[in-house]
């Protein structure tokens, strides 16, 4: 099963750029997406630009709404994900686990649909 | 051939005794739990008919799991999934043929132990893993789940759909955990247990103060995982703390069902089976040396079911029994508990010094032990002013009838001796 781990947090939490912090902070990301692929559950990762450079679009009655910012003003924002490829929720849960912002933040798991034909 | 009253009652008590294991089997079988509780369901009400013709089979149990069996044959030929659980289907027809030869735990194994970690996985909600433990181990149906819990039966129904779709759809596995995790998992099954007994035990809601039936549950389902882990001393220890629970169970209520508390407890009421069972299992599980919060809270439970009066409770050896228990699990809950044992062991006074830590504490606020516990401390220290206030705070959390009219009685007493005292001194 694939599942979605979406990493949410405060973005003055945690290491900062710039601080002696940060380098290992950083190290640890790039250890977790060395053992997942090693381990063949990666499938895909990535870390999103800071919520300041967020964009909304919607469409009001057929005519485009765009605005500056997120769709929702929040304290924990998403900076980035994996796609996992885990056999169980509990192996899910336990890779997770070990994502570096999971110290300061939280990881939400989200199953991805498998559509039916 | 039975009258069909009787038949009835014989097919329930089936149902209640095995409901648990088939489902088991067959969950573990096809990774469906919709689909195995339909068809455990479809099977059941079959059994109706066909068992009231032909009398009761030999093995009812085996004959619900086979017809439970072909009845998902029947409905998975109608879908997709049919191509993917051919190979498991056939395999079980193959095994039901031949099944002296494989005996009953190739058949039949028993999977109970997988169901009830799933049900409590700590990634579905404590309220849902009781209902969802009930329903599938426990074989209650979702009105009898929604009658103990006051519910509507369709808002938990869809609150036991939601949980089945979510284990089926999140991946949540069915398996005992590994070594590493199994000490986490196995407490969230017991507090899972323990707070279906507490359901039943205390009431807090309703007109009776002892709901037998989940109660009664909770013992059984104990005794289920105690036997399939019985290793682990917690287990042993939750079975041994119910079991001493219960046994005063008919010495809490009067003939007017009105809740009467430990101290006022007519001693030769309480069941001493359920005393000799509890204390048995506890002295086996205390020699093994690893102990846990249920062995100890059952430890202070067996010295009260020892003592003859309350008089002659060990309150010194409960007072350190619940030293040790608040530090491995320091809740609030614990101090109030531990308060009125110091107040025993040694004076209300520096008891009521304990509580005072406590009384900052937010969740006590609407916590009524905790105001019942300080009334009863006030009052023995006679600030009876104080107790009067605490009193009034706990009958308005109260949300128990039997309690509410215990906590006014002695709410009454207290202001008949404060009107006395102003009465007494009318110069003041």
């Amino acid at each position: 099963m694939q599942y979605m781990c979406l990493i949410y947090s405060a973005e003055e939490a945690g290491p900062q750029p710039g601080t002696p912090e940060y380098g290992p902070f950083m190290q640890g990301y790039q250890a977790f997406t060395n053992e997942m692929q090693q381990s063949g559950k990666m499938v895909h990762g990535d870390a999103l630009q800071p919520i300041s450079t967020a964009t909304t679009v919607t469409l009001e009655n057929g005519k485009r709404e765009v605005t500056d910012g997120p769709f929702a003003e929040t304290k924990e924002t998403l900076g980035g994900y994996y796609l996992l490829e885990c056999e169980t929720l509990d192996d899910a849960i336990e890779q997770a686990a070990k994502i570096p912002s999971a110290k300061h933040g939280r990881i939400e798991i989200r199953p991805v649909v498998v559509w039916d034909n | 051939m039975l009258p069909p009253f009787k038949l009835e009652q014989t097919i329930a008590q089936v149902v209640r005794e095995d409901w648990g294991r088939i489902l088991a089997s067959l969950v573990s079988s096809y990774k469906d739990w919709q689909l195995a509780e339909d068809v455990l369901q479809d099977a059941v009400e079959q059994a109706m008919t066909s068992w009231k013709e032909d009398g009761l089979p030999d093995a009812p149990a085996a004959w619900l799991l086979t017809t439970a069996r072909r009845k998902a044959i029947d409905k998975c030929r109608k879908n997709a999934r049919f191509s993917e659980l051919l190979p498991e289907l056939t395999r079980h027809s193959l095994l039901i043929q031949h099944s002296e030869d494989v005996g009953m735990e190739n058949i039949f194994p028993d999977k109970r132990l997988e169901l009830i970690f799933a049900c409590c996985h700590p990634a579905i909600d404590q309220k849902t893993s009781v209902a969802l433990t009930l329903r599938t181990l426990g074989g209650l149906s979702t009105e009898e789940i929604a009658n103990a819990f006051i519910d509507q039966t369709k808002t938990m129904a869809q609150r036991l759909a939601r949980a089945k779709n979510k284990i089926t759809k999140a991946g949540i596995p069915f398996e005992v955990p590994d070594e590493q995790n199994l000490e986490e998992r196995l407490s969230a099954v017991l507090a899972v247990i323990y707070l279906i007994f507490n359901e039943g035990y205390s009431a807090s809601y309703g007109e009776s103060s002892t709901r037998a039936d989940l109660t009664d549950e909770a013992i059984r389902l104990a005794r289920i995982v105690q036997q399939l882990l019985p290793q682990q001393t917690e287990v042993s220890g939750l079975l041994a703390l119910l079991l001493l629970h219960d046994s005063r169970r008919s010495g809490r209520q009067d003939k007017s069902s009105d809740f009467i508390s430990l101290e006022f407890q007519n001693r030769s009421r309480w069941d001493k089976a359920k005393i000799r069972e509890g204390t048995n299992l506890l002295k086996i599980t205390l020699a093994k040396q690893k102990l846990g919060v249920y062995q100890l809270q059952a430890a202070i439970s067996a010295l009260h079911s020892e003592a003859a009066s309350w008089e002659d409770t060990d309150w010194a050896q409960i007072n350190a029994l619940y030293e040790l228990l608040y530090s491995m699990h320091p809740s609030a809950v614990v101090r109030v508990n531990h308060a009125m044992a110091h107040s025993y062991a040694q004076n209300p006074t520096s008891a009521l010094a304990m509580l005072e830590t406590l009384a900052e504490d937010t969740s006590m606020q609407r916590y009524q032990p905790f105001y019942t516990a300080r009334a009863d401390l006030q009052y023995r220290c006679g600030h009876l002013e104080a107790a009067q206030k605490d009193f009034i705070r706990a009958i308005d959390l109260s949300k128990n009838s039997v309690q509410q009219s215990y906590l006014r009685d002695r709410l009454a007493l207290i202001e008949q001796q404060l009107s006395d005292l102003q009465g007494g001194s009318p110069n003041n």
